[in-house]
């Protein structure tokens, strides 16, 4: 079932949740919508759900092809996931899954005996077979989304939209469901949204992942492409730590702080502000100038703590640089607080104020 | 092993806050009732047993417990709309709305008596029309439930309010988004969750209406067998100085309000179970 919502946009009042946004999910999918809070992802999906509606006349929205703009959610047959899991609380777990399958209408309602099994094997694909009899407060955070995953499951969705999901578990609970959810969808193979504001969590899990920012769309692929090809400074900036500096192109160079570098993309001789973003670990530390740009800078604190070492320097200009380094790197370089080094970038993402110059 | 009564707390000294707590408790509640019964037991048993099976009395019981019953269960579902309008809805005028809601605990009973009388009268704004219907409102049991429902309803609204409130919408969409129907999702999601506090509601109004006496004597024109409420009756005794008869009617009453409190009591409990037991 592919999903498609088009030129979608959504006003709370005089704000302006979404503007003219666009997605299409092709059947079979995982989508993630990540951007931070109150860039309109969550609103994104709740008009795919069919809880909220888009503006009069601004957006449609299509499930396999089916316009089911202006109808309600119970019609959609969506299977809707909250991160707060929403269980009825005064009901057990069995009941909570059966939940779905017992309000149906009599004619299409299946009998008790088909319905329990149903449930047991949703009970079986969440792994909590144990739980049945148990009421949702007797449960711990990790194991009330994989009930309210599995009652969302057992309508037998179209499509699966998830509203972050993980976001109020602890950081542990959260890789492990991760993992399982990338495992579950594998096997199920149904349509799947998941909004989330979590970047690795997106890059992780999903085979396509659309970025939003302030109620637009900036950019759409998939991971390995938003991530090593920013269409934006605010993508990159999003997907992870960076190093931002500031500074102009002009006449094929760039500018950017305390270095210098040559810049293809723009061979006109006006000068343009422009800034350079470097992720840490694409900033390579040296004892003396190799030859290639690069800037002097003094190291002021070492973090050895971790899969990789955390380094943060002053450049000569007073910018903070923060760099990453393999443990090997840094064992090699016998690195100490306060001394002079020369840091040379790998790869720099030059961004261009577009419109001016 | 030593036993723990006192758990470190904020509140200064356990032994006194319980003295205080226990003091207060039988100065204001426990002697009065103490003195209740003591005064009743003045009565021989045979005086007593005639006193408060008295036929004017049981019909008196009748009206009392029926009106305060019916006004409560109207209480409980109209109390129950206001509330959720109030929490669910902003609209203008919503803050009046609110505090009108207060305005049966502020007013006097017998001003609110009068004013309903002047209202359901045969010659009053609204009597005038219901008489038309040959429904006869103020001077008859009608008019007992009509008072008692207006004293009641700021007890339910005003106990199911923060409750409401705490209600996440989050539960109606997930029963919406499962292909409930509203009314399913009313029946079997919402109700359920407030059943508890819709037991309380229901309760402190009935309490409440069972103990009005202000408002009553007015609209319901006190005619013996038909309109008399017990606490008039009581009244009546105390204005003929038989205070022991006027208590013994008391135990009585205290005596069947208790019964019946407990019993809600322990349906609260009972349908408060399934919560407590998974806190």
């Amino acid at each position: 079932m592919s999903i498609e919502a088009l030129g979608i946009s959504k006003h709370f009042g005089a704000f302006a949740a979404l503007k003219d946004v666009s997605l299409r999910v092709e059947t079979g999918e995982l989508v993630a919508l990540l951007g931070p809070s109150g860039s309109g992802k969550t609103t994104l999906l709740r008009i795919i759900s069919g809880l909220e509606k888009a503006d009069a006349g601004a957006g449609m929205v299509r499930l396999h092809g089916e316009d089911v703009t202006t109808k309600g959610v119970g019609y959609r047959r969506v299977g809707f996931v909250f991160q707060h899991y929403a269980l009825f609380r005064h009901m057990t777990v069995f009941e909570n899954i059966a939940f779905g399958l017992r309000v149906k209408r009599r004619s299409q309602r299946a009998s008790r005996q088909q319905i329990r099994e149903k449930v047991e094997q949703l009970l079986r694909l969440v792994q909590l077979e144990w739980l049945a009899g148990r009421y949702p407060a007797q449960l711990s955070g990790g194991q009330r989304q994989r009930i309210a995953l599995a009652r969302a499951l057992a309508i037998e969705p179209q499509v699966l939209l998830l509203d972050e999901p993980f976001g109020a578990l602890d950081a542990k609970t959260r890789q492990e469901l991760r993992r399982w959810l990338r495992r579950l969808h594998a096997e199920l193979h149904v349509t799947s949204v998941l909004v989330t504001h979590d970047q690795e969590e997106a890059l992780e899990v999903a085979d396509r992942v659309a970025i939003m920012n302030a109620g637009r769309m900036e950019q759409f692929g998939t991971p390995a492409e938003v991530f090593h090809h920013p269409a934006n400074e605010f993508v990159m900036n999003f997907l992870g730590h960076v190093n931002v500096f500031h500074g102009r192109v002009e006449g094929g160079r760039a500018i950017l702080g305390p270095m210098e570098i040559d810049y293809s993309g723009r061979p006109h001789a006006t000068t343009v502000p422009a800034r350079g973003l470097v992720r840490p670990y694409d900033l390579e530390i040296e004892h003396h100038p190799n030859g290639k740009p690069g800037f002097a800078a003094t190291v002021c604190h070492i973090n050895s703590a971790g899969p990789r070492v955390k380094i943060d320097l002053t450049a000569e200009s007073g910018e903070a640089v923060h760099v990453e380094l393999a443990h090997e790197r840094f064992r090699a370089l016998a690195l100490e607080a306060g001394q002079q080094v020369f840091v040379v970038p790998r790869e720099v993402n030059v961004f261009v104020d577009e419109g001016q110059g | 092993m030593k036993l723990v009564l006192k758990q470190p707390s904020i509140l200064p000294g356990f032994g006194l806050t319980l003295g205080f707590s226990l003091t207060y408790l039988s100065l204001v509640v426990l002697i009065p009732l103490a003195g209740l019964f003591a005064r009743t037991a003045t009565l021989s048993w045979e005086r007593f047993w005639h006193t408060v099976t008295d036929a004017r009395l049981l019909a008196a019981y009748r009206l009392s417990f029926g009106a305060s019953l019916a006004a409560a269960c109207l209480n409980l579902f109209f109390g129950l709309i206001v509330a959720w309008v109030l929490v669910r809805y902003r609209f203008p005028g919503r803050r009046l709305l609110d505090a009108l809601i207060d305005l049966p605990f502020a007013l006097p009973t017998a001003v609110a008596g009068i004013a309903l009388t002047a209202l359901y009268t045969d010659t009053g704004w609204v009597g005038r029309w219901l008489a038309l219907l040959n429904i006869k409102v103020a001077f008859a049991p009608l008019g007992v439930v009509v008072a008692l429902t207006f004293i009641g309803l700021p007890f339910v609204v005003r106990t199911l309010q923060p409750v409401l409130e705490d209600l996440d919408p989050e539960i109606e969409e997930a029963a919406a988004s499962l292909g409930a129907w509203r009314r399913h999702t009313l029946r079997r999601v919402v109700l359920p969750e407030l059943w508890p506090v819709m037991l309380t509601g229901f309760a402190l109004a009935f309490a409440r209406a069972l103990g009005e006496y202000g408002s009553i004597v007015f609209i319901s024109g006190n005619m013996p067998m038909k309109t008399e409420i017990v606490p008039l009756l009581m009244v009546m005794k105390l204005e003929q100085y038989e205070y022991a008869e006027a208590t013994a009617i008391a135990v009585a009453m205290l005596l069947i309000s208790f019964t019946l409190l407990l019993i809600i009591n322990l349906l609260q409990w009972w349908s408060g179970q399934r919560h407590a037991a998974v806190r």
